[in-house]
This record gives C-alpha cells, sequence and structure tokens, in this order.
C-alpha cells in the first residue's frame, strides 16, 4: 500500500507519500496546537488547587473549593457583572455607530472611500495606546477633553479616575477603536448585497423605514451577527485598554475577568482562583466562539462561492 | 437614495463630519501635543496655535532627557527596536510554518485537519491569560522567561491561526485544475507548489502577513506577562514610559506617535485587503 502511494508521488522531487505529505506540512500547526493545549490543561489543574506563589508549600488540591467560594464572593459577582456590562453596552453601542455610519458611506464616492479608509486608524492603534491617548487627552490637569468637559457646565469630571464614570470612560475607548471594525464589515456586506430588491421597492414607492427593517435588515443578518460575535467574544475578553487606563481601578470598579485575573496572579499570587476565573471566562467564550464559529463558517462559504 | 432633499444633505453632510471629528480627534490631537513642550501643553484653554518643536523627538532618538531636575536616561528606542524585531521575525516564523500548513488543508481532506484547524481558531478566542499566566510558571523553568525565542515562540499564537485562515481562503481560491494540469507534466508536488500555487495567493499571503505583523506589533498583553523592560515592545513600553517620567507630557506623546505610525501606514497601504483579513476571509472587500 505505501508503496503503491509512494511511486504515484510522481517520477520527480520528494518521494514522500500522499497520505503523509498532509501531516508533514501541518506538523509545525499542529506542534503549536500542543503548545497551546498544555499551559490550558495546567490552567485546569491549577484551578482544581489551593495555589498561592507565595506560599507553595501549601499547595494541594482543593477539588471544586476554588469554584464554589465564588457562589459567596461579591468580588466574583462584581467581575461578572462588570465583564457583562462592558461587553452588553461596548457591543449594542458600536453594533448600530457602525451600522449608521456604514449606511452613511455606502454610496461609493471618492469621499466616502477616504472617510472609510481613514477611519481604519483607530482600529489599527493599539489599543493599550489608544487608552493611554485618551488617558491624556482626560487628564485632570490639561486633557483636552476635561477642558472641553468643563465649557459644557461638567466643571469637575474625573473621567476614568472617578468609579462613577470610570465605565463610561473606556467603554468611550473601546468605541473609538473598536467601532471601524464593525462599519467595515457592515460596510463590505452593505456593498455586497444584489441591487434587484432595492431598485424594486423604490419602483413601488415603499417607504424607506420599511425598506431598512425588511429588506436591508434582514439581508444584512449574517455580516452583522458575524461582526457581533467576533466584538462580542473580544469585549467581554477586554484588558487592554482597562488595564492601561485604569488598572482595573479605581478600587474594584473595573476589575472584569482578564484583569482581576491578572491582578490575583501578580498582586495576590492566588494562582487557584487566577486559574478558575480564566476557566469561567474561557467557557463563556467557548458556548459564545460555537456560535460564532457555525455562522462565520456559513458566511465564508458564501463569500468563497461569490469569488 | 434618487431623491434626496437638501436637508438630508445636510444632515448627512454633519453627521459625517462628526464621525470624522470624533475618530481623528484623538490622533491629531497626540500628533500636535508631540510637537509641544511641556509648558504649551499645560497651558489652559489648550492652544491649537504653537510654535513646533522637534525637542521631544530629539530627546527620544537620543534617549537623553533633560529636565530641571537633571538628565533622565529613557530607553524607548529600544522598545521600538524590539516592536520591530519581534513582529518581523515572528511574522516571518509564521509564515514559514503556517502557508505549508495552509496549503495542505486547503487541498488535502485528510484525518484531523479540521481538528487542528478549528483548535487554532477557537484558541485564537480564548482568553490570553488562560495561556500566558500557566506559561510564566513554565518559562520561568525552562529558561525561556524574558527571552526572544520564549516570546516569538508566543507571538505563533497572535499570528498563526490568522495566517492559517486567511491564506488557506486564498489557497482554495485557486482551481485544483491549474495545479493537476502541471502534475500531469512530471513536476513534483514541491514544484507545483512553488511555481504554481505560492505565487497564485501571493497576494493573499502578503496581506496575511501585514495583518500579523499589525496584530503582533499592537500586543500588549504578551509582553507586559512575559518580558521583562530590556524585552518589552513600545505598547507596554509605553505604560511604563508614563510612570516613569512623570509629567513629561510631549515625549510621552511623541512615542506615541513613533509607536503607531508604523501600523497605520501599513493598514493604510494594505486596506484593500483589511476587510478580508480582519474577518477571517469571511467578508470579501
Amino acid at each position: 500500500m505505501t508503496a503503491a502511494t509512494t511511486q504515484r508521488a510522481g517520477p520527480s522531487g520528494f518521494r514522500i507519500s500522499k497520505r503523509v505529505l498532509p501531516y508533514v506540512l501541518s506538523l509545525p500547526a499542529l506542534l503549536v496546537c500542543i503548545g497551546i493545549l498544555i499551559p490550558f490543561l495546567t490552567s485546569v489543574v491549577y484551578s482544581f488547587q489551593r495555589y498561592r506563589l507565595s506560599q507553595p508549600w501549601a499547595r494541594q488540591f482543593n477539588w471544586g473549593d476554588n469554584y464554589i467560594s465564588f457562589f459567596t464572593d461579591p468580588k466574583f459577582w462584581n467581575t461578572l457583572k462588570v465583564s457583562l456590562l462592558y461587553a452588553g453596552t461596548t457591543v449594542v453601542l458600536e453594533l448600530l455607530l457602525g451600522l449608521a455610519i456604514a449606511m452613511l458611506l455606502q454610496k461609493r464616492s471618492t469621499l466616502n472611500n477616504f472617510i472609510s479608509i481613514m477611519l481604519l486608524m483607530p482600529l489599527m492603534t493599539a489599543p493599550a495606546l489608544a487608552a493611554l491617548m485618551w488617558k491624556l487627552m482626560t487628564n485632570p490637569g490639561f486633557g483636552v477633553l476635561s477642558y472641553l468637559a468643563s465649557l459644557i457646565g461638567l466643571q469637575d469630571f474625573r473621567w476614568a479616575s472617578s468609579p462613577s464614570t470610570a465605565l463610561f470612560t473606556v467603554v468611550l475607548v473601546d468605541i473609538w477603536v473598536y467601532t471601524p471594525f464593525i462599519m467595515i464589515l457592515l460596510l463590505a456586506g452593505l456593498r455586497s448585497l444584489p441591487t434587484q430588491p432595492f431598485e424594486a421597492a423604490a419602483l413601488d414607492g415603499v417607504p424607506r423605514s420599511f425598506v431598512f427593517f425588511r429588506i436591508t435588515l434582514p439581508m444584512l443578518t449574517p455580516y452583522i451577527l458575524t461582526a457581533t460575535l467576533f466584538r462580542l467574544l473580544d469585549s467581554i475578553q477586554q484588558f487592554d485598554i482597562i488595564y492601561a487606563m485604569t488598572q482595573g481601578g479605581p478600587g474594584d470598579t473595573l476589575t472584569v475577568f482578564q484583569v482581576e485575573a491578572y491582578l490575583n496572579f501578580f498582586q495576590s499570587t492566588n494562582v487557584g482562583r487566577s486559574a478558575a476565573l480564566m476557566i469561567i471566562l474561557w467557557a463563556i467564550t467557548y458556548f459564545l466562539s460555537n456560535i460564532f464559529i457555525k455562522n462565520w463558517l456559513r458566511l465564508r462559504e458564501r463569500a468563497r462561492g461569490q469569488a | 437614495m434618487e431623491h434626496t432633499s437638501l436637508l438630508e444633505r445636510i444632515l448627512r453632510g454633519v453627521a459625517l463630519t462628526l464621525v470624522v471629528v470624533f475618530f481623528m480627534f484623538p490622533i491629531a490631537w497626540i500628533f500636535m501635543m508631540s510637537f509641544q513642550t511641556n509648558e504649551t501643553i499645560l497651558r489652559i484653554p489648550p492652544q491649537l496655535i504653537f510654535e513646533p518643536t522637534l525637542a521631544n523627538y530629539t530627546a527620544l532618538i537620543t534617549g537623553k532627557l533633560v529636565t530641571a531636575a537633571g538628565t533622565l536616561d529613557i530607553a524607548f528606542m529600544r522598545n521600538l527596536w524590539n516592536s520591530v524585531f519581534l513582529s518581523v521575525t515572528s511574522v516571518a516564523v509564521s509564515l514559514l510554518l503556517g502557508v505549508p500548513a495552509a496549503y495542505a488543508f486547503a487541498r488535502h481532506k485528510f484525518r484531523g485537519s479540521e481538528d487542528i484547524a478549528f483548535t487554532l481558531l477557537s484558541f485564537k478566542f480564548a482568553p490570553a491569560l488562560l495561556v500566558l499566566l500557566p506559561l510564566t510558571l513554565y518559562f520561568q523553568k525552562l529558561g525561556l522567561a524574558n527571552t526572544y525565542i520564549g516570546l516569538i515562540w508566543v507571538y505563533q499564537l497572535i499570528c498563526l491561526p490568522l495566517i492559517l485562515w486567511i491564506v488557506r481562503g486564498y489557497f482554495e481560491d485557486i482551481p485544483a485544475d491549474i495545479e493537476y494540469a502541471y502534475r500531469i507534466g512530471g513536476h513534483s508536488w514541491f514544484a507545483t507548489f512553488r511555481k504554481i500555487a505560492l505565487p497564485l495567493a501571493g497576494p493573499g499571503i502578503a496581506a496575511a502577513g501585514l495583518l500579523a505583523f499589525i496584530f503582533a506589533w499592537n500586543n500588549f498583553v504578551f509582553a507586559l506577562v512575559l518580558a521583562s523592560a530590556d524585552k518589552q515592545p513600545v505598547t507596554v513600553g509605553a505604560l511604563a514610559f508614563i510612570t516613569s517620567s512623570g509629567i513629561q507630557y510631549g515625549q510621552i506623546s511623541a512615542a506615541i506617535v513613533l509607536s503607531i505610525t508604523p501600523t497605520l501606514a501599513l493598514a493604510l497601504y494594505a486596506q484593500r485587503y483589511l476587510v478580508e483579513g480582519l474577518s477571517l476571509g469571511a467578508v470579501k472587500g
């Protein structure tokens, strides 16, 4: 069998069996997979242990204790609440804003194309650096946004340093960075829609709200779903913007999952709790990514079909 | 679209202006700050007209910051070099590993192929710290902590899935018949890959490489967890800089400008491919 396949491999070049070849080619990718799976499994093990870096001698399995303690831990509920609030607010606002901008730019014109390219710039800015930029602009001493806020009567608007406005500020930065992502995906979607239904609707004099809700939105749904899930997966794991802006503060206002896990690991050196937090976040993202990948594959098939 | 009233056109114009101002203002403002001295930055109300100075950039490039309290060493150029080195090497390694694998996934449906591809994809969406935190402990044992090799290895988590999925799509777009025809002409598998598949997928590979570079450059958490000061890229370095230099806002702005310019320039250059890349091939731009 092997001899036969080797012969078929051709008269010249490498004599690698046709069966083995794809495995040889994908071996490095496979190795990376294993390289990811090992630390992942280690995290699972840690999450079932009492493990503090400061007390390595006391390390032992406590099985579900890390997880069970979450139920009565107000800090955990705060983490869950802030993470969901952050992800929900950013995704909904970015979706609405991104859709609106995409529709403004739908018509192909030099100006519209230029603007849509310009809008890529926030998206290509490193989120951590974007947070720094906004930090400079919201500095209470000289920040231009603090000055503008004072002009409209918000004399002592503290942006990220006040617990009441910290979430608003990081959500604003997230919107600045990621709205263009949704915008360009939906813009590509809008521009790929067939024109006939719209022409027919225009001929019949159908009201534009009807066209939007009954034609545009339904046809755009796969794009909206892909963009939304993409962002949701990213947003619930947000770390860069929040950490660079406030390091989870003030207090524990913004201790979303990854920030809380980071602080648990490096500040309180509680590896067990940190790992358990990450496993819970992973479970959430795994659930979301399964829905996402199905939808994404369908859209991908369609895009390939059109190519 | 045909019957747009004047009022509607005005409203659209106003809306678009607001959008452009909101998304462009921060970049423009930081750019302006980077040409100002601390004195003009701290002036209230903020100035739109000022005498531009290159002092912030010279301070960063020479690595010497002269303040009233004395001279301060800044290692920002080191961060910039780290960013360049880490991103370029990681993408090169990723292309070397990822392009043949993408070809295998596109051309051969073999056992486990989809599993490997999907494992890689699903970990692209998994929380980074889930993998990173145990890795810090492993890296300390393996002697990989704070080494370029360790960082480049971890950066594969960013670059490899991206390259694999984007390039795979481009290979799938090439009709297999072209390759069969070449094979029948007596050419080996490798010759076919090199002479036919690679050139045809060339633009896609370049686009995937550029996008992977941008993502590697913009990454923050990997280096924050795994690198110390001398190996940190700009994203982490700028954050450290803001705390260490205290009130040198002009230099911080200049550092931010230098840090975001490469990715912005690349993005503008490759914008044609961005839509397809960012959606991992699900949406054609």
